[in-house]
């Protein structure tokens, strides 16, 4: 087939300035984001393998001399009940990594369905959807937090992930339902829809893959939450007391009066832990502002919306 | 000999003000369009008029309030099956008004054309789409088109851009692409390389096209039969040249006398019109222009004019039809 | 194509006697960036007389909205002006301080921005926003007020009865000549104008230019009206400047560039208009695409487009030479070339 009159030649060089390459390139670029970064790698490494950095195998053991403090042997000290605190701080990390990860992903997963399809699907099912948003975002989370675990009995390690999950996943719902009603009469979803395709393949398959920023930032976000709210509920006792977990540290340190009897590190290391794998979070989010936030991004139009050149 | 398109007595309201207000938009009112094979139809109307919605209705994103689409003699309605429905977007593609919106940002431009091959053009296989999808990329104007097909929307210019617009539609062999506003966005010197694409296709690969359009000067240069709307209604159509050379509807004459040619003396008389195209809302009877029109008399109040049907050149003016 | 002259221009003005009331001169705004920065605009010269309407026209990144910008003194960073100056009535604008500028802002020149949406606020009335227009560049008594905002919506053909409503009332294209009233609060002696007409239908925008033109009559102000749709001041500007990659390539009496445009670009833009009338034919417009400022083209920034173009387009830069009553930024018009 001849070519037509008016052949383009591709001039080369990118028009936009938008960045290329995903969300590796994107943490990449943010110094932030690579110490974040770092600190979680450096979480997850001992998570996996504890017995790597020290030699007690059973941290909730009895064991040791209690109240001991920080020597070449037990680097923190010993806990008011013979423990190596060393140790617990270290076992203690896959606990808090796997309630950070896994109620974040599934927080994220339910804010991304719920959120998402009410913005899309508009009508009555956005009324409805909305309105379960909103009472979800308003109820306050930490009251409700210790009625569900107390209802749930002393809980295990799965109540702990469902009170965080049912009642972290309103925000993330809101942000992407705000966003999802911005793309939605772009015209690349009407070409969608008007080449034949099904609604469940255009969420799928188009809205989402532009918001991939968003949902990663919010699964941050969502982790965060849970880190520090797990913590607290731990904290409360409403954990379980004999599970190996920086909360569970928190709890016995607090019960045991670690900061007025002399073992402030037991208190201390624990909390510093929640903190920072926090802070990990906060800051690989920092990757993510830019490009999650549309409004920042640089957009070229013409005719009556221009923007100056 | 049956024409492509058909639109009878098409109409489309919207409710506007909330779920219990009685007020309806009228957006298209009584449209009667017709569209042969192998010919450019321009729709030109200012913005309000209701032509994107006409574009709309014919894509099937909007359900005529009543009226109806034939589409090769069959009307639109009675295709219900998804096989007829798919049948008929494979058939009569839509191209879209913004080159910085049209293309999904998150994937290569290559997407949109795969995924329309693999929703219309069933028979042909994954190499075979690919192949194709290079054919049409190079039909419209864009090379190397392999590569094109391979870079993210950010990496084209506008004018690409839209050029990967009609490459979509070109790609499921339509008979008609509904073309809306396809340039509007563009820059001036790159316009008339789009037009030229669009002026080409029809020619050799004897795809129609309906050109709607604000700026009747590129009507005029791409098309074979113009249309006129106003508030929603079809106010005059014809052969393009016929109807520029001749405008018998007052609107036509005073848009005709509005747009800036360089090359043609001004006519100050056309500054004196200060209205605007209304908003038609729970409308009155009559003619929606007689409040700005030089020309209207008493029956204009009352009786709503239509265009007559036929393919010469009608006009819907109480005024003009007395003319004749 | 054979062009037939430009028949007239409304109330034409010849440059009145004395200085002008713009000059800019060599005027250069870079935005700032990691690594070099985009120039946007490279070193234009623009004289305005007293009454005098100046057309600038060119496409989307040629740098004409940021040349008002820096003009009227509006830009932010990253984007300044880093060469240059802006002499009004021979004062330049850029070595002023703020306190300076305010004294001279709105009463002396006004701004008239492309989109009155985006530009009037959408939560007060219009005899609202009037009156802090006022109040910021004077003292005035409310009577005082209340006669000069209706004074300038009659001379803008509105009813003054629409001072209470809001701008979400009033149609488009009164809300544009609301903008411009606005802007003539003061009868200022220049007005700058962002493209006011994109986003009107034809017929508006139509006797918006008339209103423009007819008011500069009346009270004497000189415009600078930017646009990318060079048919639209065909008929309305005295002086014509067609941009092109943050440059100048043209400049010179309207009537001169339409009737005679000496820049291939210029003939390649005047081109690109398909025509109503006379004979239908097939235009070519410009292939390609502009250059990416923040790597400028060796030599004429035009040259990969051009239909014309000779080797030493792409390693000589052309400066603006003068053709006839034009002035044009081509190495076909260097003087003691010799043509083969």
């Amino acid at each position: 087939m001849t070519a037509l009159l008016g052949t383009v030649a591709v001039v080369d060089g990118a028009e936009g300035t938008r960045r290329r390459g995903g969300l590796l390139a994107a943490v990449r670029h943010s110094r932030k984001a690579l110490a974040g970064l770092f600190i979680f790698l450096a979480f997850t490494v001992v998570a996996i393998a504890p017995g790597l950095f020290t030699s007690v195998r059973d941290p909730n053991a009895l064991q040791f001399i209690p109240a001991l403090p920080p020597s070449g042997e037990h680097l923190l000290g010993t806990t008011a009940l013979g423990q190596d605190i060393w140790a617990q701080l270290l076992y203690g990390t896959r606990e808090s990594l796997i309630i950070a990860v896994v109620a974040g992903l599934f927080a994220t997963v339910l804010s991304v369905v719920v959120g998402v399809s009410a913005a899309y699907l508009g009508g009555i099912a956005d009324d409805v959807l909305s309105m379960l948003i909103n009472i979800f975002l308003v109820i306050p989370t930490f009251p409700l937090i210790i009625i569900l675990a107390t209802y749930a009995g002393k809980g295990t390690l799965l109540v702990v992930l469902i009170v965080l999950v049912v009642t972290g996943w309103s925000y993330g719902a809101n942000q992407l339902r705000a966003q999802t009603l911005s793309l939605r009469n772009r015209d690349f979803l009407e070409s969608a829809r008007v080449r034949g395709e099904r609604r469940s393949y255009i969420i799928v398959a188009e809205v989402l893959p532009t918001m991939t920023s968003l949902i990663v930032a919010n699964f941050l976000g969502a982790a965060l939450y849970s880190v520090l709210t797990a913590a607290g509920l731990q904290f409360l006792g409403l954990g379980n007391p004999n599970s190996i977990s920086w909360g569970t540290m928190l709890y016995w340190s607090q019960n045991q009066q670690a900061l007025q009897t002399g073992m402030p590190l037991w208190s201390i290391a624990p909390g510093l832990c929640v903190a920072l794998l926090g802070t990990s979070f906060a800051l690989m989010n920092y990757a993510f502002d830019e490009i999650s936030n549309p409004a920042l991004r640089p957009v070229r139009r013409r005719r009556g919306k221009r923007t100056s050149t | 000999m049956t024409p492509l398109l058909q639109t009878r007595k098409l109409t489309k309201h919207f409710k506007v003000g909330g779920n219990f207000s009685r007020r309806t938009l009228h957006a298209v009112d009584d449209v009667d369009i017709t569209i042969d094979a192998n010919e450019i139809v321009a729709l030109v109307g200012e913005s309000g008029s209701g032509k994107s919605t006409i574009a709309r209705l014919l894509a099937r994103v909007y359900k005529p309030t009543s009226g109806e689409i034939l589409y090769q003699g069959k009307s639109l309605q009675s295709m219900r099956s998804r096989r007829q429905s798919q049948t008929y977007r494979g058939d009569v593609p839509m191209v879209f008004q913004d080159p910085f919106s049209s293309l999904n940002p998150a994937y290569p431009v290559a997407h949109g054309i795969m995924r329309g091959l693999a929703l219309h053009r069933p028979d042909l296989d994954r190499g075979q789409r690919r192949r194709e999808a290079v054919r049409v990329v190079e039909t419209v104007g864009l090379k190397p088109a392999a590569q094109i097909l391979d870079r993210y929307p950010y990496e084209l210019s506008g004018g690409q851009r839209q050029r990967i617009g009609f490459a979509q539609a070109l790609a499921y062999r339509p008979t008609l692409i509904l073309a809306d506003e396809p340039v509007s966005m563009l820059d001036v010197s790159i316009r008339i390389g789009l037009l030229n694409v669009m002026a080409d296709l029809r020619e050799q690969e004897g795809v129609s096209f309906l050109y709607i359009t604000h700026d009747i000067a590129s009507a005029r240069y791409v098309s074979d039969r113009l249309m006129v709307m106003y508030a929603g209604h079809i106010v005059e159509s014809g052969p393009t040249e016929a109807v520029l050379a001749a405008p018998r509807h007052p609107y036509t004459q005073l848009l005709l006398s509005a747009v800036p040619d360089p090359r043609a003396p001004l006519a100050v008389g056309a500054g004196t019109d200060k209205g605007e195209p209304p908003r038609v809302i729970n409308p009155e009877p009559g003619c929606r222009f007689r409040r700005r029109c030089p020309l209207a008399v008493e029956v204009c109040a009352t009786v709503t004019p239509l265009s007559e049907l036929g393919p010469a050149h009608s006009a819907a003016c109480h005024v003009a039809a007395a003319q004749l | 194509m054979a062009n037939a002259p430009v028949p007239e221009i409304l109330f034409p003005q010849r440059p009145a006697p004395g200085i002008p009331v713009l000059d800019v001169r060599d005027l250069t705004v870079e935005y700032a960036a990691d690594g070099p920065g985009v120039r946007a605009v490279d070193g234009v010269n623009l004289s305005v007389h007293k009454g005098e309407f100046v057309g600038v026209v060119g496409e989307s990144g040629c740098g004409k909205s940021t040349m008002l910008f820096a003009i009227a003194q509006l830009l932010s960073p990253p984007a300044s002006i880093t060469g240059g100056s802006v002499l009004f009535n021979g004062r330049n604008l850029v070595t002023m301080t703020a306190r300076q500028l305010n004294v001279l802002r709105w009463r002396d020149y006004s701004v008239v921005m492309q989109s009155a949406m985006n530009a009037l606020n959408p939560v007060t009335s219009i005899a609202a926003q009037f009156r802090d227009a006022l109040q910021a560049h004077g003292n005035f008594s409310r009577s005082q007020i209340a006669q000069r905002s209706a004074e300038v919506l009659t001379l803008v053909g509105i009813d003054p009865v629409h001072l209470a409503s809001y701008p979400h009332q009033l149609s488009g294209g009164m809300r544009q000549r609301a903008m411009i009233a606005m802007a003539l609060l003061f009868t200022p002696e220049l007005v700058i104008m962002d493209e006011p007409t994109s986003a009107l239908d034809v017929v508006a925008q139509r006797s918006l230019m008339i209103q423009i033109r007819e008011l500069q009559q009346q009270l004497g102000f000189a415009v600078v009206f930017v646009t990318h749709d060079m048919s639209l001041v065909s008929h309305f500007s005295d002086q014509l400047l067609v941009m092109y990659a943050g440059q100048v390539v043209e400049i010179g009496p309207t009537r001169t560039v339409f009737d005679s445009p000496a820049h291939p670009y210029s003939r390649g833009l005047l081109d690109a208009f398909p025509s109503i009338r006379g004979k239908r034919v097939r235009l070519t417009g410009i292939p390609g695409s502009p250059p990416d400022l923040g790597r400028p083209p060796q030599g004429c920034r035009f040259h990969a487009r051009c239909p014309v173009a000779m080797d030493e387009c792409a390693s000589q830069e052309p400066a603006l030479y003068p053709v006839g009553a034009v002035g044009s930024r081509c190495l076909l018009h260097r003087p003691a070339q010799v043509k083969a």
